[in-house]
């Protein structure tokens, strides 16, 4: 929403594109940065691999957004999408050698089709009661994999190519922003975040809630499966332990901290949180200790997380960017 | 063991299964009926009592039942704590700030744990020893006799405490409408804070009582059962005391039989499945009727 | 004339308790009829009854000749039915003119491809529904404040927002659910006359909910008055000003 209020002062055709191009030339900066830092050795492989978890986390954290602080929809199930889109591909790839883009597809269509069906009846269900029961259907598709023996039960599916690279993670997540940003900015868009700002009064102005709920909750498990698929090619194993509630607890933490219904938000959640996350990987309880006492203190002081709702156009998302662009403008 | 036999002996051990969910929905029903918030925390809760429990019979060399009545006192001053730490300060903050609070406290206490005495489980000493008495070809081995035992004591309290005491009173008239409740000089805040204590204890004798039975606890052994006695506390008519006893009791007996029958694995999924169920189509749960008494 | 729309003998039951019954009403289009009342008369229920929040228990509610019964809010507002709140329902959090805009949804003629790819109709799209929310913003007197949170306007501009926002759906009737609530006599009196003046220049026919007598025998051409969920007395503000029931149940104490 408070990119949707930022657009107000590029809302003419020219200036909405000028800012979507200057997005672009900033990742393509960004990315050319990055892959120069790989290729000179500036950054090590441990931090390599922390990087593509960051660009991973980034679309699993964007998409729960869309659901939890976009439409508010408070999913807690989003690791079992993860899951989904991770063993669909992995199957692909490993066994029938697809290529990656051919798993991230389809594991990304499963998703969404799976969200869709759960969504369909679930979402009918409000506030906490919709958060527990998310939560329950993510870990029974994590039970069921855990039973197929096809692809490793409990063990794990091994044997993996590791497919994922730099490139690909940080193009898709580039999309998946965009996507994202480009559908709240839109009339579905803005018919989610009427759903979530007030029921009644979008219903009464014509907006089907059912449809826009499952709208939101479809495109969140899509990408939630794209990104799995992404994940299960950084390693060489993958097994269902990987998405307990607990991983769609951890995306929950990044959303809340960055800021529902922020891309920003989610940008510096996902960030901050992995980063984090490697930092202290020696000290695990460390780790979670910061983060509940981080959790509990937002929620005192700053609920709406750290960019959040109206006060993103005062903290603006892409403050640089609107800076450039008024520099583009005076050329 | 023929079909009847193994039938009779997953429903024995169902029903102890199930009196531990009992004791920890019994604390979730009450928290979620007096102030509405789903206490993710609720199942660390029995964990530290769990733990508690464990020091009172390794370091203080006490006997089971003192240090079931260590752990249930000084776990239900936690709940106090924790409450009014962590929830009376978002009071009248939105409930899904309250909710990512609650998720906020079950990482604190579950980490906190860890850090202080390390992720190792832990082997809860032997301490009551009992032959138990076998039914023909069935056996109740001592510990589930002792889980029996205490279930029913501490229900029978409990059920004593909000229907004859004046405390009881009055948590079932903040559970009504918190603020009538106050207009008629119902101090809601010492009300809530009793709630939390009540529902702790009787988390913190589950956590006891589940050292015993499995010999081994370690700090993140309240997620699953937190979550499962959520369910209990659903399927029970969230709210309901009766409810909660009777869901704790339905819940063990499935999942002990969807463990004998189909495979453990599915143990989980079974419980999560009943959950979307009832929320569903029957989201007020067995007991769940406007008529119901609330607490 | 047919009827734009019409109720007959409706009955809403809530538990034991009867809300609204045996309730007739027929609107003729252009028309521009109050509902009056007093408190707890059933005069919101039957908006909500008209609107798809409520099903009726028993009876018909034909809208442009159709039954509407069974429909869900937001599809009769497809069909061209559009109201207010009495408890004023805004997106709280969104600026003034998204507000305005969500309410252009239905009438937004791309698609989700479209949107998410921006290509085809949708810039040329998003600038019709701002330009056309914005005008509708300047008839209110709200376009300097298009940029403001809505839950930071005064409550009188939060009313007329509300009006803003049902007419972005291009209704054909307008339910207004006491649109004075809570203003002040200079404000109702330029209210009356933007009432007046929208159904004239946009061509509605407007049903309105009212405390505020003046501004009811003002502006409307017929009344109808609705005492326990039942209609007891129908005609012109005259008519009602003199009908002898009137006056025993809604003017009581002041005959």
């Amino acid at each position: 929403m408070g990119e949707l209020l930022q657009m107000k002062k590029y809302n003419s055709k020219s200036a909405m594109q000028k800012f979507d191009f200057l997005l672009l030339a900033c990742s393509v900066v960004l990315f050319a940065a990055i892959q120069a830092g790989f290729s000179m050795d500036l950054i090590g492989s441990f931090w390599k691999l922390n990087i593509i978890l960051i660009c991973i986390n980034i679309i699993m954290s964007a998409s729960l957004n869309l659901i939890n602080g976009y439409t508010g929809q408070f999913s807690l199930g989003h690791a079992g999408f993860m899951a989904v889109g991770a063993y669909v591909s992995v199957i692909l790839t490993t066994n029938f050698g697809a290529p990656l883009i051919a798993g991230m597809v389809l594991g990304g269509a499963c998703a969404a089709f799976l969200g869709c069906l759960i969504g369909l009846p679930t979402l009918r269900l409000n506030g906490d009661y919709l958060a527990i029961a998310t939560l329950g259907l993510g870990e029974i598709i994590r039970i069921v994999i855990m039973n197929i023996e096809y692809v490793g039960g409990a063990a794990g599916f091994t044997g993996i190519p590791h497919l994922t690279t730099f490139p690909w993670v940080f193009v898709t997540m580039i999309v998946t922003l965009f996507f994202i940003k480009n559908f709240v900015n839109s009339t579905h868009g803005r018919a989610c975040i009427a759903v979530r700002e007030n029921e009644i009064a979008a219903a009464a102005m014509g907006i089907n809630i059912t449809r826009y709920k499952v709208m939101a909750f479809t495109i969140g498990a899509a990408f939630a499966g794209i990104g799995g698929a992404l994940f299960a090619h950084c390693f060489y194993i993958i097994n269902p332990s990987s998405f307990t509630f607990m991983q769609s607890f951890n995306f929950l933490i990044m959303v809340v901290m960055g800021g529902l219904g922020s891309l920003t938000g989610s940008i510096a959640g996902a960030f901050v949180v992995t980063a984090l996350s490697a930092a202290l990987a020696s000290w695990p309880e460390f780790r979670m200790i910061i983060y509940a006492l981080a959790l509990i203190f937002l929620m005192f002081y700053r609920p709406q997380g750290l960019f959040g709702y109206v006060e993103l156009t005062a903290y603006a998302p892409f403050n640089k960017l609107k800076f450039l662009n008024k520099e583009g403008g005076q050329k | 063991m023929d079909f009847a036999t193994l039938f009779v002996q997953q429903l024995i051990n169902g029903v102890s299964l199930g009196s531990i969910y009992a004791l920890i929905a019994l604390g979730y029903t009450m928290i979620y009926g007096i102030i509405k918030l789903i206490n993710f925390a609720h199942g660390d809760i029995y964990m530290v009592g769990a733990y508690v429990g464990f020091f009172a019979i390794t370091m203080m060399r006490t006997s089971v039942f003192p240090a079931l009545i260590i752990s249930m006192i000084i776990t239900g001053i936690l709940g106090i704590l924790v409450e009014r730490f962590a929830y009376k300060p978002l009071r009248h903050a939105p409930r899904l700030s309250v909710l990512i609070t609650a998720i906020g406290m079950s990482f604190f206490l579950e980490y906190g744990m860890m850090y202080f005495v390390s992720p190792t489980p832990r082997t809860f000493p032997a301490a009551f020893e009992s032959s138990g008495i076998s039914l023909g070809s069935f056996v109740v081995n001592g510990q589930q006799l002792l889980i029996f035992a205490i279930t029913i004591i501490l229900m029978a309290l409990l059920t004593y405490i909000v229907q004859k005491t004046k405390i009881g009173k009055a948590m079932r008239a903040v559970s009504f409408d918190t603020e009538t409740a106050q207009l008629m000089g119902i101090d809601a805040n010492r009300v809530i804070s009793v709630t939390f204590a009540l529902g702790s204890a009787l988390a913190a004798a589950a956590g006891v009582l589940v050292g015993i039975y499995y010999n081994s606890i370690d700090p993140l052994m309240g997620m699953m059962p937190g979550i499962k006695a959520f369910v209990a506390a659903v399927l029970g008519g969230i709210g309901s005391l009766p409810g909660a006893m009777t869901g704790g009791i339905i819940l063990g007996v499935i999942e002990a039989l969807v463990s004998g029958f189909i495979s453990s694995t599915f143990r989980d999924a079974a419980a999560f499945a009943i959950l979307i169920l009832v929320l569903l189509f029957k989201p007020s749960g067995l007991f769940g009727t406007d008529t119901q008494e609330k607490v | 004339m047919e009827p734009l729309l019409k109720a007959t003998r409706v009955n809403e039951m809530f538990g034991g308790l009867k809300a609204v019954s045996n309730f007739n009403l027929h609107i003729d289009p252009g028309e521009l009829v109050g509902l009056i009342g007093p408190n707890g008369a059933g005069k919101t229920t039957a908006f909500n009854l008209f609107t798809g929040v409520y099903q009726p228990t028993e009876g018909q509610i034909e809208f442009l000749g159709k039954s509407i019964v069974g429909l869900k809010p937001h599809q009769i507002t497809q069909r061209g039915i559009a109201r207010t709140f009495q408890n004023i329902r805004l997106f709280a959090e969104l600026s003034v003119l998204d507000n305005v805009k969500i309410a252009f949804h239905f009438h937004v003629r791309y698609g989700l491809a479209e949107a998410v790819m921006r290509i085809g109709r949708y810039y040329s799209e998003e600038q019709r529904i701002e330009n056309e929310a914005m005008k509708l913003l300047k008839i209110f007197k709200l376009d300097s404040l298009a940029e403001e949170t809505a839950k930071n306007l005064p409550y009188g501009a939060q009313r007329r927002l509300e009006i803003a926002r049902a007419l972005a759906a291009s209704p054909k009737l307008l339910l207004l659910d006491e649109p004075a609530a809570g203003m002040n006599p200079q404000e109702t009196q330029e209210l009356m006359d933007m009432i007046h003046w929208i159904r004239d220049q946009f061509g509605l026919t407007i049903l309105l909910i009212e405390h505020d007598m003046s501004l009811v025998m003002g502006i409307c051409e017929r009344i109808y008055v609705l005492e326990y969920g039942e209609i007891i007395a129908q005609g012109t503000p005259a008519e009602i000003q003199h009908n002898p029931e009137v006056i025993r149940a809604y003017l009581g104490g002041e005959a």
